[in-house]
């Protein structure tokens, strides 16, 4: 397995908060390497745990979301000593980066397909939990790839969906703050139409509770 | 709701802190020169802050901790430029206490009141002592954790706790563990020096989902842990510190991997901890950043935060009329415009 796995010409993609991407060739593919850094602030036993835990489960779910009819990257090797992925590289353009400069209408077909996405894979007992548009890739092929599963779950609870949908909502938030409601709105627009409108309620009801239960919203009960 | 008047420069500012358990009164310069910083804590007999309780407490020291600060900054009431105030948020009645207090002295002084929110006082007064520009802030007190980073006239949430603050699980955990208040040694100080003694981690919850954390989960389980009797209190401090601190300090990462900033600071109650600030400088080296922790003064919640951020939003003509003033429970830190930073 070791040997296979040697990739000599892997140039560093980008260095993320949890994990450092590479980019390489992987038999004649296109693809990235993404390993998971000791983190030395934390204790090397719980940082072992977290990072195998992460490295194991991120495939896994990924490999699920396909099923459930979200397009993610091909898995090509998983390596759970070194905390490290390699899988298929998606030709494309973050949808961080496509949201800001896209015209309204184009904006919200986009976030009523991400609804739907975020949708399938909850009905499927999926919970991405890091959905930010960083997240997002919008391929050549025009789909749209869900990345990083790393923070994700299985859970059919409405709890775990609401978390979900309310840290999409805080993303949009913080990174997009110009027309985040406008945004956050075809989301909604989008996974109600695949959850149908009775679950989607009930989830939207729970993101509500959430809010009130965070300090300091200005909606809380007193 | 805060009028807008023409920009104007003043001489002093006297702020008046009061959100939840300390009544503190600060006097700063325009110029940034904090003259004085006093403050007087309530501390429960038993359990947590009771707000009636502790908002009884700022009335009856209100007087004195006010005198005690004018003294010590040589500054006259007369010469006073205006009256700033922690509008919230907060608990109720201690922040009622306080407004009380600002409006009395702002109306018969005949200057001008500035409701300022806690949170943004935290955040401006640690840049100030730090000489920090633009930094990722993380606030961890005993109710608020959050980390905060300047974009675009607000300071913008990037990471919050999901339940309860990094401090109030500290606490609730050390009452659980029948550790006692005492006057000067707040609970997270015993709780970090018995996590000292041990090295030997206990498996935790550990939540981290998306940007935000949730810390109530882990509370229950090291309580359930230590009453189990199959580890020591030591044991379970050590592991819960190392649990928390770890959730904050990965959020942390990401909020400074996402804004790519250059600076790292820490401040609120838990920034005292030796451990905490050990993990932040960790990351802040990791990303190039320079980590600063605001010295426990001003850590704390004190009147010098606010009379500093009085003076900043005074300068750009912010200004609450009286009939504005009502205090905010749940006034968050991105719903406040900060027109002084560029």
């Amino acid at each position: 397995m070791d040997t296979i796995d040697k990739t000599p010409q892997a140039k560093l993609l980008k260095k993320g908060a949890e994990a450092s991407l590479f980019l390489t060739d992987w038999h004649g593919r296109k693809a990235i390497i993404k390993i998971r850094i000791p983190k030395l602030y934390r204790p090397t036993e719980l940082d072992q745990q977290i990072r195998a835990y992460r490295t194991v489960h991120e495939p896994q779910l990924m490999h699920e979301a396909k099923a459930a009819g979200v397009s993610t990257p091909l898995i090509y090797m998983v390596n759970v000593a070194e905390s490290k992925i390699i899988m298929q590289y998606i030709e494309g353009e973050r949808v961080k980066e496509l949201l800001n400069k896209a015209e309204k209408s184009s904006r919200q077909a986009l976030c009523i397909k991400i609804g739907e996405s975020v949708a399938y894979l909850h009905k499927h007992g999926l919970i991405h939990g890091d959905l930010t548009t960083s997240n997002m890739i919008k391929a050549l092929n025009g789909r749209i790839y869900f990345i990083d599963f790393g923070l994700g779950e299985k859970s059919m609870e409405i709890e775990s969906q609401g978390v979900d949908l309310h840290l999409l909502k805080r993303a949009l938030q913080s990174t997009h703050f110009g027309f985040w409601e406008e945004c956050f709105k075809s989301v909604l627009c989008g996974y109600s139409s695949v959850q149908g409108v009775e679950s989607a309620e009930k989830v939207y009801e729970k993101i509500r509770e959430i809010e009130r239960r965070g300090r300091y919203v200005e909606e809380r009960k007193q | 709701m805060v009028k807008v008047q023409k920009k104007s420069a003043g001489k002093y500012c006297l702020g008046i802190e009061s959100t939840a358990d300390d009544f503190g009164v600060g006097v700063a310069t325009f110029e940034g020169e904090v003259l004085a910083n006093k403050s007087d804590s309530y501390i429960p007999t038993e359990g947590g802050i009771h707000p009636r309780e502790a908002a009884r407490h700022h009335a009856e020291v209100a007087d004195t901790v006010l005198q005690d600060a004018l003294s010590k900054s040589g500054v006259k009431a007369s010469e006073l430029t205006c009256i700033a105030f922690s509008q919230g948020p907060g608990l109720g009645p201690s922040l009622r206490t306080g407004a009380t207090v600002a409006r009395a002295l702002a109306s018969y002084l005949e200057i001008p009141l500035v409701g300022v929110n806690h949170s943004v006082a935290h955040i401006e007064i640690g840049k100030l002592q730090k000489g920090a520009k633009d930094p990722v802030t993380l606030y961890a007190s005993g109710g608020n954790t959050m980390v905060t980073a300047f974009e675009s006239g607000r300071y913008r949430v990037f990471g919050e706790t999901l339940d309860i603050a990094l401090g109030n699980c500290l606490d609730v955990f050390a009452r659980e563990a029948g550790l006692k208040h005492k006057k000067g040694v707040p609970l997270g100080a015993a709780i970090e020096q018995l996590a000292l003694k041990s090295r030997r981690l206990i498996s935790l919850p550990y939540v981290v989902k998306g940007m935000d954390l949730s810390l109530s989960g882990l509370v229950t389980a090291a309580t359930t842990a230590l009453r189990r009797g199959d580890c020591s209190l030591e044991d379970v401090c050590y592991s819960l510190q190392e649990h928390a601190f770890s959730m904050v300090t990965e959020v942390t990462e990401r909020a400074l991997a996402h804004t790519e900033k250059k600076e790292v600071l820490l401040t609120g109650g838990v920034a005292a901890n030796k451990r905490l600030q050990a993990m932040l400088a960790v990351i802040a080296e990791e990303h190039d950043a320079k980590f600063s922790v605001v010295p426990l003064q001003y850590a704390t919640d004190n009147g010098a935060m606010i009379a500093w951020t009085g003076t900043l939003a005074y300068r750009y003509g912010l200004v609450t009329p009286i009939d504005q003033s009502m205090v905010k429970l749940r006034w968050r830190v991105d719903k406040v415009d900060v027109p002084w930073i560029q």
